[in-house]
């Protein structure tokens, strides 16, 4: 496939990215580049010079709110791309009705019982949409345990076991690395798999 | 019992020929929070984890979500 024919198939998807940190702000940048034609994000928290350290942010945006300003971002790069943005804390019922139309979604939560809450009501409520999870991708190094896994529609990218903490710090290398084989699988998904 | 859990074949070492969540939770000693259980691809919500059962042959899916993002 071409990239022009690429572009002809993913400019009428859509994809919804819940959380635009780490994970959700780049993989949506990513997307955005290969000219996936609609995003719905969404995230409730502001911009603080804490997510410098990974989320596609700049300094001169610390204090506004996430979703609005990725979507500014994302204008910046590919201005083609729809964007909706939502500053919302998610709970199951606006996961799907804000969702619904989504041939993907891309799960960018930071908390394990976020992660849990919304996989648990993609697979009860919105059967058979595949859902993209970034599980363990905290410290630094260790690019070899990173790794993609398939339940059903359910995909899981990470390391699997590496979890944030005080002294296992979520940094750019191994985020943004999860974070574009998340939007590698979306690819996969919407296009098939490549020759 | 044997099944299919996490897309692997596992050896389970009970005689019982139905088990719940809950006592392969006990089996295998898992005592992980926020997991996401399947069983033939249906989803196992918490308050049914004493009582969902499954048999040899059947798939089980264990997932650990865990913090970062």
């Amino acid at each position: 496939m071409t990239f022009e024919q690429i572009k002809e198939i993913l400019k009428i998807k859509t994809v919804g990215i819940a959380g635009c940190g780490g994970l959700g702000s780049n993989a949506a940048v990513s997307l955005a580049r290969v000219g996936i034609g609609r995003l719905i994000i969404a995230d409730f928290d502001k911009i603080e010079i804490s997510n410098l350290n990974r989320q596609y942010f700049f300094y001169n945006q610390i204090g506004e709110f996430k979703a609005p300003a990725l979507k500014e971002n994302i204008k910046l790069i590919n201005p083609l791309v729809e964007v909706e943005s939502h500053t919302i804390k998610l709970e199951p019922k606006d996961i799907v009705k804000l969702f619904r139309n989504c041939d993907v979604i891309v799960e960018a939560f930071d908390k394990a019982e976020m992660k849990q809450m919304i996989v648990e009501t993609v697979l009860a409520e919105m059967a058979g949409r595949p859902i993209v999870c970034g599980i363990g991708m905290a410290g630094w190094g260790k690019n070899d345990l990173i790794k993609t896994q398939c339940y059903d529609n359910l995909y899981l990218v990470g390391d699997g076991i590496t979890e944030a903490n005080e002294h296992t710090p979520v940094l750019a290398p191994r985020v943004c690395a999860v974070s574009n084989m998340m939007a590698n699988v979306v690819l996969e998904i919407l296009l098939g798999e490549c020759n | 019992m044997k099944i299919n859990l996490n897309n692997r074949e596992e050896i389970l070492d009970t005689n019982k020929d139905i088990i719940t969540i809950t006592e392969l939770f006990e089996l295998k000693k898992f005592t992980f929070k926020n997991l996401v259980v399947k069983i033939n691809g249906q989803l196992i919500k918490r308050d049914e984890y004493a009582s969902a059962t499954f048999k040899a042959g059947d798939k089980v899916d264990v997932i650990h979500m865990i913090s970062g993002g």
